[in-house]
């Protein structure tokens, strides 16, 4: 392990890597805040810039840029009550109206430490954690891991907002349906292709991910655009108040973080989960744990209020490495992404990458936390000049947005058929959002499809066909188990009225 | 009758499913695999009932949460002529090139999303593509194929 810290620590504190860091931080820092940007937007626009570099480099880069956008989204959360991404819905309760007392700058800087406190704890477990779960991983066989990938789906649907389960899952099989236009992996004969022979390679993944998320969200803004309700409601953000945390609130903190840490791994872990529960969780679990005085101050400016989901979020986001990295299989929308650019540098992530390709494995885990430091050196210093990017008008913001959406297709292709394309799909993805229908759902089904079949494939045939191979391993029927459980807990809750 | 729009979304994708099945029972696949416990087909079709299956559900289920939607607050003019502009902008790309099309498609983005301030659309369209095109093409050496700029010597 040592040995492979080091190999980590050497590729990822190069200069390139390092750089890369910095740059994604700071991008992924500013699409983060942009109310409704997220960082599966911010990591689909960075996708074509890192076709240019080595896997480690580009996959240091889109981890700067993911945990720069969770940073981001908390600052749109604490200045303007309007949340950049779900994850940071719960900064909201407690530091918007800390900026509203006119301690902006101070909840920013709460936000910011509770962050990179959560983010290194968060790192650490990873550290330990994701070699023994490779090695564990290794005695996966296919059943276990179409069962696997079945349970993943089937949480990413479970957790989305109340009420929402079908409505996700018919987004799972949408993304499935999608995943198999194109050759069949084996066969090689076309499937759904209607004679066009543009479809014949499939549809790429970056098209489905600019589509559904970059161009969507632009299309949602300008849709959205006459609605009161969601216009930015703008504080001073020339008046941000000092950055300077008491003895008192740090003393506040350091009760919150370690707590809220360990949890917030733990739900990122899970297949599904990810930042938006952990950091929901995190905050119900504080209030419970304070005292009767500081329960009271909960929604009103409380420093465990803020504290607790910021840190949840950002150990969650090293939590949703674990399954990436050791089985392959992503937990939330934005490691499917993840994989899918992994996959594009011609790299299965899965318990062998640990021995094919260390210098990935550890420079990503080791890049992590020089991440971390790199948000907080970077981002405390310059917030009152990071927060004015608010300001930037939406009639130049969103052109923008598009801008980069039918670039990065462009770029993959030379071929006017993918533009018009991802604008079709933009287009449905904007009237699905618009009546609640959940887009990452359909991301990690899209990425997941053709390993699901390739093990289904393989299980069936190992069987001769028959479903057996559901229940004549302990371990696919645990993990089938889970499955049925939630289903029938959902179930449940969709006739309780 | 009046139908919920997130009714009518689930019987667009009941038909669209059936459509699937139908189309993935169509798939040719070798005679040899005909028979087989698993080929090209078998998934296809394992996917077209169950997306039949929830959307069914999802039809016929009581509706716990209502989302309704002011359509006086949805701007369809601006969406339409960002669609639209965006589909000539796909149309002309590779017939006038990268560098004007996409410039032009910035400034007529800006325009038709209310922007009047002339010199920042001009800042922002084509000295931004300029720029965005010597980073990709100059220094990250990502190919940008463009014959106009072809045409004028500016680009191999």
């Amino acid at each position: 392990m040592i040995e492979g810290i080091l190999i980590g620590l050497s590729t990822a504190l190069s200069f390139t890597n390092i750089l890369m860091v910095m740059i994604g931080c700071f991008a992924g820092t500013i699409i983060g805040m942009l109310p409704g940007l997220g960082p599966m937007t911010a990591i689909a626009l960075m996708i074509p810039i890192t076709y240019g570099f080595d896997p480690a480099t580009g996959l240091i880069l889109m981890a700067g840029v993911y945990y720069g956008a969770v940073f981001g989204g908390s600052t749109s959360s604490i200045l303007l009550n309007a949340p950049g991404v779900p994850g940071t819905v719960a900064t909201a309760f407690d530091g918007y109206p800390m900026a509203q007392q006119g301690k902006a700058g101070k909840a920013l800087a709460i936000a910011a430490y509770s962050s990179f406190a959560g983010g290194t704890i968060s790192a650490i477990f990873l550290l330990i954690a994701a070699p023994s779960l490779s090695k564990v991983s290794l005695s996966f066989r296919s059943p276990d891991y179409f069962a696997l990938m079945v349970l993943g789906l089937t949480a990413i649907s479970a957790f989305s907002s109340k009420g929402q389960f079908l409505k996700a899952m018919m987004m799972v099989i949408l993304g499935l349906m999608l995943a198999t236009v194109g050759q069949d992996s084996l066969s090689d004969i076309t499937r759904f292709t209607f004679n066009n022979m543009n479809l014949t390679d499939g549809i790429s993944f970056v098209l489905i991910v600019m589509a559904t998320f970059a161009m969507s969200e632009a299309l949602t803004i300008i849709f959205r655009g006459k609605d009161p309700n969601r216009a930015a409601k703008q504080i001073s953000l020339t008046e941000l108040g000092s950055i300077k945390v008491s003895k008192e609130e740090t003393i506040k903190m350091a009760k919150t973080i370690p707590r809220s840490s360990i949890l917030g791994f733990l739900i990122g872990v899970l297949p599904g989960a990810g930042a938006t529960i952990a950091s929901f969780l995190a905050y119900g679990m504080e209030r419970n744990y304070v005292n009767d005085e500081e329960k009271k101050k909960f929604g009103k400016g409380s420093v465990h209020g803020l504290s607790a989901p910021e840190t949840a979020n950002n150990a969650a986001c090293s939590g949703s490495f674990v399954p990436l990295l050791t089985l392959g299989i992503p937990g939330s929308g934005t490691t499917a992404v993840m994989l899918g650019a992994l996959l594009g540098f011609g790299i299965q992530p899965g318990p062998r990458l640990y021995q094919t390709n260390p210098e990935i494995f550890w420079s990503v885990i080791m890049s992590m936390y020089i991440g971390m430091v790199i948000l907080l050196i970077l981002n405390l210093p310059l917030i009152p000049y990071i927060a004015r990017i608010l300001a930037v008008p939406r009639n130049f913001l969103i052109p923008l947005i598009l801008f980069f959406s039918v670039t990065g297709i462009y770029l993959m292709s030379f071929n006017n058929f993918d533009i018009f394309l991802m604008i079709g799909i933009a287009v449905v993805a904007t009237f699905l959002r618009l009546y609640d229908f959940p887009m990452p759902p359909l991301i990690l089904a899209f990425v997941l499809g053709g390993l699901m079949e390739e093990t289904l494939r393989r299980s069936l045939l190992i069987s001769n066909g028959s479903p057996n191979f559901l229940w004549d391993r302990p371990l696919t029927a645990i993990i089938l188990t889970f499955t049925i459980v939630i289903v029938s807990w959902q179930t449940y809750k969709s006739f309780k009225k | 009758m009046r139908i919920s729009p997130t009714k009518f979304i689930s019987l667009l994708f009941l038909v669209l499913s059936v459509f699937y099945l139908y189309t993935a029972y169509n798939i040719q696949v070798f005679s040899f695999d005909e028979n087989a416990p698993f080929n090209a087909r078998t998934f296809p079709i394992y996917l077209g009932y169950a997306g039949i299956f929830l959307s069914f559900l999802k039809i016929i289920l009581p509706e716990k949460t209502t989302v309704t939607v002011d359509h006086k607050l949805l701007d369809y003019k601006s969406i339409s002529y960002i669609i639209i502009i965006s589909l000539i902008y796909a149309a002309v790309i590779l017939k006038i090139g990268y560098f004007i099309s996409t410039s032009l498609f910035l400034i007529a983005s800006y325009y038709f999303l209310g922007e009047r301030r002339w010199v920042w659309m001009f800042l922002l369209s084509f000295p931004f593509v300029a720029i965005f095109m010597y980073l990709l093409h100059g220094v990250l050496n990502i190919y940008l194929r463009d014959p106009f700029l072809k045409y004028l010597g500016v680009m191999g």
